[in-house]
């Protein structure tokens, strides 16, 4: 499951639901895998002001992934302009100024869309549940006494 | 027409094979009225106001995974923009891992949404208070018994050194997803109550199938009874039987206005 799901997913347990502590889930024996996407920036741009970006600071570092910067970026800083000739250019004489993907940009798709929890828990910060997470997908199912 | 996902990877020994309701969603929210609707509330840039951020699609009960698929693959005509997030949930994990597929195929090639992940869970339990832009659900909504959840865990996965499936296990799964207990309606009533908890107080709009022995009607007055400015209208049928629909998706949303 990617990292980037978290930022929608709370503790299943309703009496969870007010508590603060019940999001995010804190990840816990995690085996990651990274998998490869196609970078999309201007969805990244438009993400950004949907991300708990604290909480998923922390997340990052729980997983000890490098940490993010204590404030989301502007979206400004997710392309940056780059000369160089178009790819159909064989020549390479006709350099233009291209908008591409900045550092900041590959490094957030990387931890949001391209960071994978294969196997682990998830745990809740509120009532300790924990949720098993088998083969990259989450298990959310109560035992019949916490439902 | 828009083209409808494939579930050809799909074993529907144990996962409910797309059929008649299915197609029903599908052919709702890409009608054009329906369209037109959508691009208005999500359309980026909007006619007013600021740029919005993408809309969360979330479907409880994707079962092969069709609807999702459908709805990740053409965001850009039912929504008016490509930067569309989508998550799915099951309480069926074959389901879960079927629907995955059944998306990342869809959307491999030339469409720029985003899919999330699918989720093993109870409706939409697990999901963050207000998160949702789009929430669909086609529930479990025939009236026949519930089947016996203390199964759940034995039956949710392959038994280790068993053979992969029983005819008792796979008859289990397939009842998850149409037993709807009294008038079909116990599932779906408990969905209904999660609706505007998860639901963008603003912007958040949910479809819902129903058949005819759920009462629509009713069903849909009980929404409006909620108040603070809840809707509750159908905008898709099919299969009219002596003056009945068969089948119908209701729009569910809040207006202000």
């Amino acid at each position: 499951m990617k990292l980037l799901t978290l930022n929608f997913l709370t503790c299943a347990v309703k009496t969870c639901k007010t508590s603060a502590s019940s999001f995010p889930l804190h990840p816990r024996d995690s085996e990651l895998e990274i998998v490869e996407a196609e970078i999309n920036v201007q969805f990244l741009q438009n993400i950004l002001p949907r991300l708990m970006w604290e909480e998923l600071g922390g997340l990052v570092n729980e997983l000890g992934l490098p940490s993010l910067p204590p404030t989301a970026p502007l979206p400004s800083a997710l392309v940056e302009s780059k000369l160089q000739a178009p790819e159909s250019d064989t020549t390479g004489l006709n350099i233009e100024k291209l908008e591409v993907p900045s550092q900041v940009a590959r490094d957030l798709h990387r931890v949001l869309l391209e960071t994978c929890i294969m196997s682990g828990g998830l745990v809740c910060g509120n009532c300790g549940h924990e949720y098993k997470v088998l083969e990259g997908v989450a298990n959310f199912l109560l035992p019949a006494h916490l439902v | 027409m828009l083209p409808t996902p494939s579930t050809s990877h799909v074993c529907f020994d144990r996962v409910y094979e797309p059929a008649e309701d299915s197609f029903l969603l599908l052919d709702t929210i890409s009608a054009p009225s329906e369209a037109a609707f959508l691009h208005d509330r999500f359309e980026h840039p909007p006619h007013h106001g600021p740029c919005s951020t993408p809309p969360l699609v979330l479907e409880v009960g994707v079962g092969s995974g069709v609807v999702l698929a459908f709805v990740a693959a053409n965001a850009g005509k039912i929504f008016g923009r490509e930067d569309v997030l989508t998550l799915g949930v099951d309480i069926n994990s074959f389901a879960c891992d079927a629907a995955s597929k059944t998306v990342q195929n869809a959307i491999k090639t030339g469409s720029r949404s985003t899919f999330l992940d699918i989720v093993n869970g109870d409706l939409a339990s697990s999901i963050r208070p207000h998160s949702i832009d789009v929430f669909i659900f086609n529930p479990p909504y025939v009236p026949a018994e519930l089947p016996d959840f203390s199964r759940h865990n034995d039956y949710n996965a392959p038994r280790p050194g068993q053979k992969p499936t029983s005819f008792e296990q796979d008859s289990y799964l397939l009842e998850l997803s149409y037993a709807g207990g009294v008038d079909g309606m116990e599932v779906t009533n408990r969905m209904l109550e999660q609706i505007p908890d998860i639901l963008d107080p603003s912007r958040g709009v949910a479809y819902l199938l129903l058949c005819a022995q759920n009462k629509p009607e009713a069903v849909k007055q009980d929404i409006r009874n909620w108040g603070h400015g809840w809707k509750a209208e159908t905008v898709g049928t099919s299969g009219k039987q002596a003056g009945w629909e068969k089948l119908q998706i209701v729009r569910i949303w809040r207006s202000t206005a």
